[in-house]
């Protein structure tokens, strides 16, 4: 558990740690709050001659709240997260998910850029920004651009964003409606097993739009827009929630491991899932 | 010293002797972070080693190419198998009678086998080299399966077959395939299978208890430090066993064992874990000796769950017969045991199983039968007794099994069966059919006080209730109750039929009383988070009449401490504390005379009271121990040496046999496999009790090791012998979060062979929790027509186990 020997970087503004990246390339990666990064180079599994740490770069903790949306700083840890009223009020989904990550001690590092960026299917925040539409932003050589959650995963650790870029943020637009993050894990600490993102919007006694995400049940987190989808239109009934679940079921691609194997995996979504909608239901 | 106004009662209040839950001394430093562990000496010089491991769990070596780590800066030395074959220690003895490779010796047997040290500077320097060295591996088939393994052309251990191939005789006689380790039987065969044969009714079932590990939080390790001038070696270590480490040492490195000094420093827990002795101690010793500077060798967690001394790995096999009316007639048994690549179980030398043929457990079974084959597999080594007294674990699952199993059989309730089966208060001691003797026990007064306590007729109409309920599928929770009857046998043990390496298994301890009245004491054991210096000072406080905060205790270091076995199998308070007890009495038999010189009476006109001797009948007249204390050095007393010292080595006349009596309360989600504990009482009797504080942390303790171990803790392997629970994001090591509420309870029934009465508990709630968390489960889906389904009870298994009896739509 002894890293392989690296170059320690701790730039002050974003400029020095682009000038970084665009020397060393491949060679060189980012570290926000570390937990996915240092483990791995512990273990020797990644390769990083050139470490940036993040942690002196101003302007990326803050959180901030506007009619448009919701702003987050990359480096806006975990704790952070649970830790904001104002956020809370106005997406409490964000603190559901995120006391359900890990541990304290993790929480107080481990951040919300880091947590999307790593690309890792186990971690919880791109399923659940995938859920509420959120955009990341990236800054390169070439400056800045917006990359929906949605469509930033390819495989797992494999992203929309380019080597050279370091994404700084991701805005939110206000959740509407009743929430949801479901998760069942074999223990505290661990990714989960399944779980399962639920934003709904309940008008006279219908559901008028549903968002969905899934985490760990494929190798990038899955927005099952079909989920969401069978919803509508409907009273979330348990007809209306078995398609949901089947359409979901549909679009995840589990593989079997230690938490069991692919046919539990897919049961325990579809459980996980139903909880998540019923839950939201009775909120919106 | 008058001290007249204090009362007898706040005189023996002073004392803070046994029964008293006094806080642990230790704690002072461990929650101030300033223990002091193995991995926090530091020497002038001090260089550190690391081990290049086997990718593979069987391969042969064909070429092991050292250049380019000794090239990486800092990296001073590599050890291979070659260059310690010269000295004779590239393999050494195991304490099961069998022999391990210290470094790979031409093949490997078990992914993250030791295969090259690597030493250098630092422990970053080390990482770097052993990257650099190269490893010529070719792979061969692999035995992950014991059962294929006896069955296979494959030879796994070379050494162990003659040159035609045929399996030679092992340290436990015939084997009876080259892949065979050894037979132990215990009972008699013939009649155990005619009262099978012939009884009314007779259950079977096959059980698996899984391949897991103590997993201390405090890793493996040791730091050698060879000192050239005076050819004195010193070795800091994780040994649970100091002084059995040093003889071993001296044998096979052929240093004089008074050179030899082995300390114990703060031990972070062992369970086992730190009986054996492994690679990593002897490359340190030979690192040190080779280079001339001490050499720290720590391994990390992946390294400790993967290669040193894992736990169980046991296939049962079991009948158990019985009347109509639910009287047991015979019990039968049969392991096969998968020892990994070496045999380095952790037992008695007599005893290659262990004490398995505890297996009738608490019931009074007139016939029964032992057989335990032991299996080389690709995997590591161990079979250490993991939180209990070798393999007792093991027989307690499987008897409080097989009579969940009977009691289904014979549709009768559980804890009804364990009723009219129990051994009788009126026969101990009880002689059992497979060997042991069983000195005391009270097993109904136990169980009808824990039935009463949990609403025992109450929990099983409430369960039920839920089962209706769940059939009109108003609710997806099945509620489960779990019963678990255990009976220990720990303070191994008597010379006579005990011993390591042909070290007999008594304890030790040497008392000095300083001339002030306050004293050290020594002993053979070594705490690794039990309390020893807050409970032994306990024994000797009210032994010898000093306060305990006035005593203090001091383990591990063999050049001070008397020689001993250490502390593993509950084994410290049957043994040590018992030599503590004797070791007090003859300071107070000597104080006695003292105290008689002083008051100018006879030796048996005085008599001991507290914290005194006073003269029979004339309580006015009395000497405190503290001025006898000062007196054995400050008068010459005719006829008595100066000084007031004692040791006593004690050999027990037999093992103590700790009981209890523990229920469950489980509820189940069928869908997901999730186990929520509502409730779990546990009811100890480990005989006088010394400290209850301490007992209620230790039950605590065992109980979270048990819950880990049936919900989900478990070393596995893939059929590439891979490891697939390396780290602690697979291996479960609950936290608080995953544990739930326990209630201690106890009844008092003393050993009658003990000088105090005590039997011993650390390792009691391991043993019985296991099968407790484990009947939980299995109760909760006995009314859909479960049987037996194996540990570990993590998520998917539970829900593998309703969707087979069709629970999901």
């Amino acid at each position: 558990m002894i890293p392989a020997r690296f170059e320690y970087y701790r730039p002050k503004d974003i400029a020095g740690v682009l000038s970084i990246l665009e020397e060393h390339g491949d060679d060189a990666r980012v570290m926000a709050g570390g937990h996915s990064l240092i483990p791995m180079m512990k273990l020797r599994m990644a390769d990083v001659p050139h470490l940036i740490d993040l942690q002196d770069v101003g302007g990326m903790s803050d959180v901030e709240i506007s009619a448009a949306g919701i702003r987050i700083g990359a480096m806006v840890t975990q704790h952070d997260i649970i830790d904001n009223e104002a956020l809370a009020s106005v997406a409490p989904i964000l603190r559901e998910a995120a006391l359900q990550i890990a541990d304290p001690q993790v929480r107080y590092m481990g951040t919300v850029g880091g947590n999307v960026a790593n690309g890792d299917p186990g971690n919880d925040m791109p399923g659940l920004m995938q859920c509420l539409d959120a955009t990341f932003t990236v800054i390169g050589a070439d400056g800045e651009r917006e990359i929906p959650a949605r469509a930033f995963y390819e495989a797992a650790y494999m992203t929309a964003r380019e080597d050279e870029e370091v994404l700084t943020a991701v805005t939110v637009p206000i959740p509407k409606g009743g929430y949801a993050y479901e998760k069942q894990k074999r223990k505290i600490g661990d990714y989960a097993t399944a779980a399962a993102a639920v934003q709904i919007v309940k008008e006279g006694g219908s559901c008028v739009s549903a968002s969905i995400a899934m985490t760990n049940l494929s190798d990038i987190p899955i927005y099952s827009e079909a989920a969401g989808a069978a919803l509508v239109g409907t009273s979330v009934d348990d007809a209306a929630i078995r398609t949901a679940m089947e359409a979901m079921l549909g679009d995840i691609d589990p593989t079997e491991d230690n938490r069991g194997p692919v046919a539990f995996k897919k049961h325990v979504a579809g459980v996980i899932l139903r909880r998540a909608i019923e839950r939201a239901w009775s909120r919106a | 010293m008058k001290d007249e106004a204090t009362t007898r009662e706040e005189r023996i209040e002073n004392l803070k002797g046994m029964g008293c839950s006094r806080k642990r001394v230790e704690d002072a430093r461990f929650t101030q972070g300033k223990g002091n562990y193995v991995d926090d000496i530091k020497l002038d010089g001090m260089l550190f080693g690391d081990f290049v491991r086997s990718p593979y769990a069987h391969a042969r070596i064909k070429n092991i190419d050292t250049a380019a780590a000794l090239e990486v800066p800092g990296v001073l030395a590599v050890l291979t198998a070659k260059d310690l074959e010269p000295l004779g220690l590239h393999w050494m003895p195991t304490l099961a009678g069998d022999k391990q490779m210290v470094l790979a010796d031409g093949k490997v047997l078990f992914q993250g086998q030791e295969v090259a040290f690597v030493v250098a500077e630092d422990r970053y320097a080390a990482a770097d080299g052993i990257e650099a060295v190269e490893v010529d591996y070719e792979e061969l088939e692999v035995l992950v399966d014991p059962f294929k393994s006896l069955e296979s052309d494959v030879v796994l251990r070379e050494d162990t077959v003659d040159e035609a191939g045929k399996a030679l005789d092992g340290a436990h006689g015939p084997r009876k395939h080259h892949n065979h380790i050894f037979t132990w039987e215990a009972g008699d065969k013939d009649p155990t299978f005619e009262v099978i044969d012939a009884a009314e009714v007779v259950a079977e079932e096959s059980m698996y208890y899984h391949r897991t590990h103590p997993c201390p939080l405090e890793t493996c390790g040791s730091v050698a430090s060879m000192d050239k001038v005076n050819g004195k070696l010193t070795l800091w270590g994780t040994f649970q066993a100091p002084h059995a480490i040093r003889t071993i040492v001296s044998l096979i490195s052929g240093i004089e064992e008074h050179n030899i000094r082995v300390i114990s420093p703060d031990i972070g827990g062992g369970f086992g874990n730190k009986v054996g002795a492994y690679p990593g101690y002897v490359c340190s010793v030979v690192a040190s000796i080779v280079t001339g500077k001490p050499v720290k060798w720590i391994e990390d967690r992946m390294d400790n769950l993967m290669t040193t001394a894992f736990a169980r790995d046991y296939w049962m096999k079991g009948r158990i017969s019985a009347t109509k009316d639910g009287k047991i007639t015979g019990l039968h048994c049969h392991v096969t045991a998968d020892h990994g690549g070496f045999d380095a179980c952790a037992d008695p030398t007599k005893f290659p199983a262990g004490f398995m043929n505890i297996c009738t457990g608490s019931y009074d079974i007139p016939t029964a039968f032992l057989e335990v084959d032991g299996v080389y597999t690709n995997k590591a080594p161990g079979g250490v007794s993991y939180r209990c007294s070798f393999r007792v674990t093991e027989a307690v699952y499987f008897i409080e099994r097989m009579i969940e199993v009977l009691a289904i059989e014979l549709n009768m309730d559980a804890a009804e069966l364990r009723r009219i089966n129990f051994i009788r208060k009126d026969q101990f001691p009880y002689q059992a059919a497979l060997g042991w003797e069983y000195d005391s026990g009270d097993y109904h007064t136990a169980w009808d006080k824990a039935l009463k306590t949990v609403d025992y007729d109450g929990l099983r109409k409430e369960q039920a209730e839920r089962v209706e309920a769940f059939k009109r599928g108003e609710t997806r929770k099945l509620m489960g109750v779990g019963l678990s009857f255990f009976t220990e046998i720990v303070g191994a043990g008597p010379v006579k039929n005990c011993d390591i390496l042909g070290l007999g298994m008594f304890d030790s301890c040497e008392i000095r009383i300083h001339p002030t009245g306050s004293a050290i004491a020594r002993l053979g054991t070594i705490s690794q988070g039990q309390g020893h210096a807050t409970t032994f000072a306990q024994i000797l406080a009210s032994e010898i009449g000093l306060p305990a905060d006035s005593i203090t205790i001091e383990e591990g270091d063999t050049d001070t401490a008397p020689y001993g076995l250490g502390t593993y199998g509950s084994r410290s308070t049957p043994v040590a504390g018992a030599a503590t007890a004797m070791a007090g009495r003859k300071i107070r038999a000597k104080a006695q005379m003292i105290a008689a010189y002083l008051l100018e009476v006879h030796d048996d006109d005085v008599e001991f009271d507290v914290d005194r001797f006073v003269v029979k009948g004339a309580p006015e007249r009395f000497k405190t121990m503290k001025e006898i204390a000062f007196a054995s050095y400050n008068q010459a007393i005719p006829g008595i040496e100066p000084g007031l010292e004692a040791v006593s080595y004690y050999d027990p006349p037999n093992m103590t046999y700790p009981f209890g009596a523990y229920v469950c309360v489980m509820d189940i989600d069928v869908d997901t496999g999730v186990t929520e504990i509502r409730r779990f009482y546990a009811l100890d009797d480990c005989g006088t009790r010394i400290n209850p504080m301490v007992i209620e942390g230790q039950v605590h303790g065992g109980l979270t090791e048990a819950l880990a171990v049936a919900l989900g803790q478990e070393i596995a392997y893939d059929d590439m012998g891979n490891v697939k629970t390396g780290t602690l994001m697979d291996f479960f090591l609950p936290t608080a979060w995953e544990v739930p509420n326990y209630e201690t309870d106890y009844t008092v029934t003393p050993s009658p062979h003990h000088p105090i009465g005590a039997k011993g508990v650390g390792e009691s709630p391991h043993v019985g929790g296991v099968p407790c968390f484990s009947n939980a489960v299995q109760d909760a889906f006995r009314a859909f027509g479960l049987r037996h389904t194996n540990m570990p009870h993590d998520h998917w298994r539970i829900w593998k186990t309703a969707n087979e009896l069709g629970l999901h739509d």
